[in-house]
């Protein structure tokens, strides 16, 4: 990555906590500009949180958020939702309006922020969905009606509905079938490609950081380290994840629980 | 609130009431602040028929059935309840007027908010609570949405317009049935009923009964939303809210009317200072 440009999105030395308990400190990140960016880590180690705090749907408790430069906690409510369009996000849980049907929560940013006409909107909800590899008569759908899998990838298609330039995928894959997981990391890397996008990807998947990635960090939780080190314990390609010696991220990636099973025993 | 300050372990009587106080407070206050942000947004447009229809319909309709059972046994117990007494002065005749009047400046409006709290008011906490835990309020900023905007503004609005008709329904099925309780079975004159109905309530008492029931509609819509929007803690914690709306909804309309009843008599001195002589 060319590291002169600004970075589209920085964490300056950010800090979260929920009540008591500590959840980041001190990142400090930068992604820049057409790159696609994938943060692993286990469970409960604060990537959703982080992820929040990039498209500022939580603020942070110290340190800067910046969009393109522009710290966050200067810009009016206004601008920040403005410019939050531009941002797209897919929620863990996708996060579907229960009350809407699958038509009308794809159309909502559009419904929202646009002054299309029924057609155009028509026309963009049925593209995405073929985008995520779901049939039209999904349409009239309630979301308590689908499974698992295919709320992920309607909360996929009302994310990309409005363009974005950016798009935070919180584990796109996650309930899928491989196939159906194939498709979608195939669809992170098109339009990554076809319309510069830039993407940050939490994954558990290592076929998905090995189709997609760029760059990858891996966060630690902070319970596990000491109070000096520093939470992402990798930053890299992916080649050098796949490489790397630290037994902490060796084992992460072939998924070896390793000491924890000596912990378990011992408790 | 009792439920938020359990006891700590070396804990006095007189931390308790502290703590219980600055949480009272604290929640006081964070109430008045959400409904100042909402303020602002109610001038923002009025809400999409779309949102605002389904939401009357829900929220009115829905509840003309409990409202008239409601409205229409206060009638009848007031009808019972007084007779005897009544009849002992030897002013049975009256008992329309007394009847008529404690359901239109009191018990309509205090009561109807009160099934309403329970009714409206969980549902909208609990829809919200949902809305909240299941990350549906982020998804609506993400999307470019305002929640107090898409949300609180039109329910709000609802409350605030279905309140009062629903209060209005009741009033008027326990005048009909208080009506007919005393006619048919207590035995008491129409001519004579209708006469003191006529005597003794002015458009004044309908009118301060309708004004608390607005206010009362503010109040159910605002906690039920703000008790939404912080729940915290998956099904367990959308269950609470529901019930702190009620509850909290209840307690604050209790408050309020009775504020509003004194406001309401020195205004009503105030514009006419000897009220003997009207009457
Ligand atoms: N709104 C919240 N209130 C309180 N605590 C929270 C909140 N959101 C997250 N946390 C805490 O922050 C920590 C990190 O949460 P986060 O959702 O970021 O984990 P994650 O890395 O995404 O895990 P997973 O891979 O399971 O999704 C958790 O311990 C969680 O308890
Ligand atoms: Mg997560």
């Amino acid at each position: 990555m060319n590291s002169n440009t600004t970075p589209i999105l920085e964490l300056q030395n950010v800090s979260r906590q929920f009540g008591s308990q500590h959840v980041l400190r001190d990142i400090t990140l930068a992604i820049h500009p057409g790159e696609t960016l994938v943060i692993i880590g286990e469970s409960g180690c604060g990537k959703s949180v982080t992820m929040k705090l990039l498209m500022a749907l939580l603020k942070p408790t110290s340190g800067n958020v910046l969009w393109s430069g522009s710290p966050v906690n200067t810009l009016k409510e206004r601008e920040i939702s403005q410019r939050r369009l531009k941002y797209g996000y897919l929620f863990q849980g996708a996060a579907l309006f229960d009350s809407l049907n699958v038509f009308e929560n794809i159309a909502f940013g559009l419904r929202q922020n646009t002054d299309l006409k029924d057609q155009p909107i028509h026309d963009i909800v049925i593209q995405r969905l073929q985008d995520v590899g779901l049939p039209a008569n999904v349409c009239n759908k309630k979301p308590a009606e689908l499974s698992g899998g295919m709320k992920k990838r309607v909360g996929l298609a009302r994310a990309m509905a409005l363009d974005p330039q950016v798009m935070f995928f919180d584990e796109p894959t996650t309930g899928l079938d491989p196939i159906m997981s194939d498709v979608i990391n195939e669809l992170i890397l098109r339009t990554a490609r076809q319309r510069n996008v830039t993407n940050v990807v939490v994954t558990h998947d290592m076929r998905t950081v090995k189709r997609v990635a760029d760059r990858v960090i891996m966060f630690y939780p902070l319970a596990r380290i000491g109070s000096d080190d520093p939470q992402i314990v990798f930053r890299g390609t992916k080649k050098e994840l796949f490489d790397c010696e630290n037994p902490s991220v060796s084992q992460f990636v072939r998924g070896e629980a390793g000491a924890r099973i000596e912990e378990l025993n011992a408790a | 609130m009792s439920s938020t300050t359990p006891v700590l372990p070396g804990e006095s009587i007189v931390h308790l009431i502290g703590r219980a106080t600055t949480s009272l407070v604290e929640l006081v206050g964070d109430i008045g602040l959400f409904a100042l942000c909402m303020i602002p947004k109610l001038f923002r447009g009025v809400p999409s028929k779309r949102v605002f229809i389904p939401l009357c319909f829900q929220i009115g309709v829905r509840s003309v059935s409990v409202i008239m059972i409601t409205g229409g046994f206060i009638g009848m117990v007031m009808a019972v309840q007084s007779y005897n007494q009544f009849r002992l002065l030897h002013m049975e005749n009256r008992l329309g007027a007394m009847i008529t009047l404690s359901l239109v400046t009191e018990l309509g409006p205090v009561l109807a908010a009160t099934m309403l709290s329970g009714r409206i008011g969980s549902a909208i906490a609990a829809e919200l609570g949902t809305m909240k835990v299941t990350e549906q309020i982020e998804a609506l900023r993400a999307l470019g949405a305002n929640p107090i905007q898409y949300l609180v503004v039109p329910r709000f609005l609802a409350c605030l317009l279905m309140i009062p008709l629903l209060t209005a329904v009741a009033d008027a099925t326990g005048i009909l049935t208080g009506w007919l309780f005393s006619t048919e079975i207590l035995g008491i004159n129409g001519f004579h009923y209708w006469h003191h109905v006529n005597k003794f309530i002015t458009a004044w008492d309908f009118l301060s009964g309708l004004t608390k029931s607005i206010f009362f509609g503010a109040i159910i819509a605002i906690i039920a939303c703000h008790r939404g929007f912080n729940s915290e803690g998956g099904a367990e914690g959308v269950g609470r809210a529901a019930t702190e709306a009620f509850v909290y909804s209840f307690v604050t309309i209790l408050v309020v009317d009775f504020f509003l009843g004194v406001f309401s008599n020195s205004l009503y001195y105030l514009i006419w200072p000897n009220p003997l002589v009207t009457g």
